[in-house]
């Protein structure tokens, strides 16, 4: 049963103000095209999750006119940005960019680093051979939704050869709930490259329910490595939806670093592509939930390259009345020979209300490879809890010690420190310490 | 004031099954008590009930510690009042390094605005790893995981050093350690022997006791104190058994709570 969907916009409307915007007739044509897919098209299906029933009406008001870059940070996020001389750091504030910089040497390097319309315009070629080819609007309603209503968002290209040492950043901040909120990042990075991107999803105080629709799209072409960090601390009227992909070529390598502590519901999917022999992925996901939350969040790795390895790690702590379902998918295509693929999830409960489902599921089509899983869901373990307090410990202190040793695995193997301290904050908070 | 332990009449139930029928113990401090018996005759019910592990229900019965009640305390608080029980299965937890949870133990007794500089604690830490004969590394590991059946019972002495308690209850310190572990292990004891502290020893061999000699000796049976002595006591039980002294109280089953 198609229910009839009520789009955000009209396709018209939505065509003059890309035209008005000046944006180039391929991409208006994208946009009018996955609008008019929208209509047709269902829901994703969920392991689990219930997302018909849920409201996801909130897209905002689409801009109308696109304003030059004020090169003003917004207020409330100086705690998350170190600008110095030369920082790389785009924020996105609402639907629009608002400040973009790239260093003069990694600029003189040709690493491009800005915001996705202004890419458009500036890249066109190289924007157009790579946008919604990973997470395309024909797969269901949102993904056409997100290619029809992008705003914003961060285009990256790192040169072949080109080595970039220090963390490119974006920020995207959304404060007015009537605002259209949906990124996009589209990261290439040519071969034998290596670059680090860290971005923040994070939101002020608003009346009003918003739905963030968003998704990454990241190349890694043949021996390059790109690390690829996010946070999203969105608020608890936000409901968080993203998709963030990654092809991998031979040889190259891909790692995620996800925090999802966001005070909403929120759907996510981390996929790694392993197209080429010899390519690797990493993916570290840790999740708190809090309040009646209800999450989704899935790492998956498809296999197709010979001696392809894919690692996934997803720890979630969930408290008061939190849902999480937690899906790992390894999945090893026929001749995808040599391959490797372990994940693990754990679920740690700190509530008998909170409810946390862990689903690993592996789909193997070829004998030749290793694959394995473990999946744990518990409550904190009252021996532990007396063990410590056996050593004068109290209570609260010993059930922080037990969560941050949880998630200890995952935090601290995340080579960024800056991030790592971060997000040790965001999940103090999130715990209520 | 000089460590004073009482314990009177103190009973105590796991789901509904009484295990101690009336415990009387009095630990001063400078005082070794070891406490022998067979297995399943309520000696290591009886530590955990000190303690305050909560599968436990104590239902009768007084423990005070300096003239304070113990049995108010919750757990942390009866450590943080000089309770030490070295734990005959410690609990692993993953995530946790040994020295963060030896650091947040120390500082948990100290209390809030008295914390121990980073720098002393690493010296006093490793210091007293030193004297154990335990492997620097051992610091940085998750708390007792992977942990040998040994290094487990070293880290457990590890603890009681640093953390300097009045009351010191080991509950079967030297089950699964081999000759040398043992000696070291009593050294750590021996090293803390002091008129502040007094020591409840837990054990079901005599071997224990030719490292660390006991002031007293206590025979528990049916989840009673059935026999109490000097060192000579222990000495008799480590050559003859305990048959004699079931036969001179008439006790045929001297276990507590097993149902055949």
């Amino acid at each position: 049963m198609t229910t009839q969907t009520v789009l955000p916009v009209e396709p018209d409307t939505l065509q003059s103000i890309s035209v008005s915007n000046g944006e180039p007739a391929w991409l208006t044509e994208s946009r009018v095209n996955a609008l008019r897919l929208a209509a047709e098209l269902d829901l994703p299906k969920l392991e689990k999750t219930k997302i018909d029933r849920w409201d996801l009406s909130n897209f905002g008001t689409i801009r109308t006119e696109r304003p030059a870059l004020t090169q003003q940070l917004p207020e409330g996020i100086a705690s998350f940005v170190d600008l110095k001389e030369d920082s790389n750091l785009i924020v996105q504030h609402n639907s629009t960019a608002v400040y973009t910089t790239l260093s003069a040497e990694l600029a003189a390097k040709g690493v491009i680093f800005t915001d996705l319309e202004t890419a458009v315009r500036e890249h066109e070629d190289l924007v157009k051979s790579y946008l919604h080819t990973l997470v395309k609007p024909e797969e269901n309603r949102l993904t056409a939704l997100h290619a029809a209503l992008w705003n914003g968002g961060v285009f990256l290209y790192v040169p072949k050869n080109v080595e970039v040492d220090i963390p490119l950043q974006s920020i995207f901040l959304i404060d007015d709930a009537t605002a259209s909120f949906a990124p996009h990042v589209l990261i290439v990075a040519e071969a034998n490259s290596r670059v680090t991107y860290v971005d923040n999803y994070i939101s002020g105080q608003y009346d009003g329910k918003v739905v963030h629709n968003g998704a990454a799209e990241v190349f890694v072409k043949a021996g390059a490595k790109v690390q690829f960090a996010s946070v999203h601390n969105l608020n608890e009227q936000t409901t968080d939806l993203i998709n963030r992909r990654s092809v991998v070529d031979n040889d190259a390598s891909i790692e995620w670093i996800v925090g999802e502590m966001n005070a909403g519901d929120a759907v996510s999917e981390t996929l790694s592509v392993l197209q080429g022999n010899g390519s690797l992925s990493d993916a570290k996901v840790i999740a708190v939930g809090s309040g009646s939350q209800k999450l989704n969040y899935t790492t998956k790795a498809v296999h197709f390259g010979k001696s392809s390895d894919s690692q996934m790690i997803t720890r979630a702590v969930m408290r008061e009345q939190a849902t999480a379902i937690i899906n790992g998918i390894t999945k090893i295509e026929k001749g995808a020979t040599k391959a490797n693929g372990e994940q693990t999830e754990k679920v740690l409960m700190l509530s008998p209300k909170a409810r946390g489902d862990a689903n690993p599921i592996l789909l193997i089509d070829e004998d030749d490879v290793k694959a394995g899983h473990a999946a744990s869901v518990g409550q904190v373990n009252q021996e532990q809890i007396y063990y410590l307090m056996s050593r004068g410990i109290s209570r609260e202190q010993a059930e922080r010690l037990i969560i941050y040793g949880f998630l200890a695995p995952v935090v601290s193997d995340i080579p960024l420190e800056q991030l790592q301290q971060q997000l040790q904050g965001l999940v103090e908070r999130k715990l209520g310490q | 004031m000089a460590t004073h332990f009482v314990v009177e009449g103190l009973k105590a139930t796991i789901e509904g099954k009484e295990i101690l029928k009336g415990i009387d113990i009095e630990i001063k401090g400078g005082e070794i008590h070891a406490i022998m018996g067979p297995n399943g005759t309520g000696k290591s019910t009886l530590a955990s009930a000190l303690m305050g592990h909560p599968k436990y229900e104590v239902t009768d019965g007084k423990v005070s510690l300096d003239g304070e009640d113990v049995l108010e305390m919750a757990v942390d608080e009866r450590a943080r009042a000089g309770l030490f029980l070295a734990m005959q299965y410690p609990s692993e937890i993953a995530g946790v390094t040994n020295s963060d949870f030896l650091r947040s133990a120390i500082n948990a007794r100290r209390g809030e605005g008295n914390e121990v500089s980073l720098i002393k604690f690493i010296r006093q830490m490793e210091g007293k790893m030193k004297e154990l004969e335990m492997n620097p590394e051992f610091a940085h590991r998750y708390l007792n995981e992977g942990f040998s059946g040994g290094e487990k019972k070293r880290n457990e002495i590890l603890q009681m050093l640093l953390l300097d308690p009045k009351i010191v209850v080991l509950d079967e310190i030297d089950s699964g350690l081999d000759i040398d572990a043992l000696r070291i292990v009593a050294n750590g004891v021996n090293a803390m022997r002091s008129e502040e502290r007094g020591f409840l020893i837990i054990t079901h061999y005599q071997r224990l006791l030719n490292y660390i000699t006991p002031d007293y000796v206590h025979v528990m049976m049916q989840g009673r104190i059935v026999k109490s002595g000097g060192p000579e006591l222990a000495e008799r039980l480590e050559r003859d058994g305990y048959d004699w002294v079931k036969e001179e109280l008439g006790i045929v089953d001297e276990t507590v709570g097993q149902e055949a």
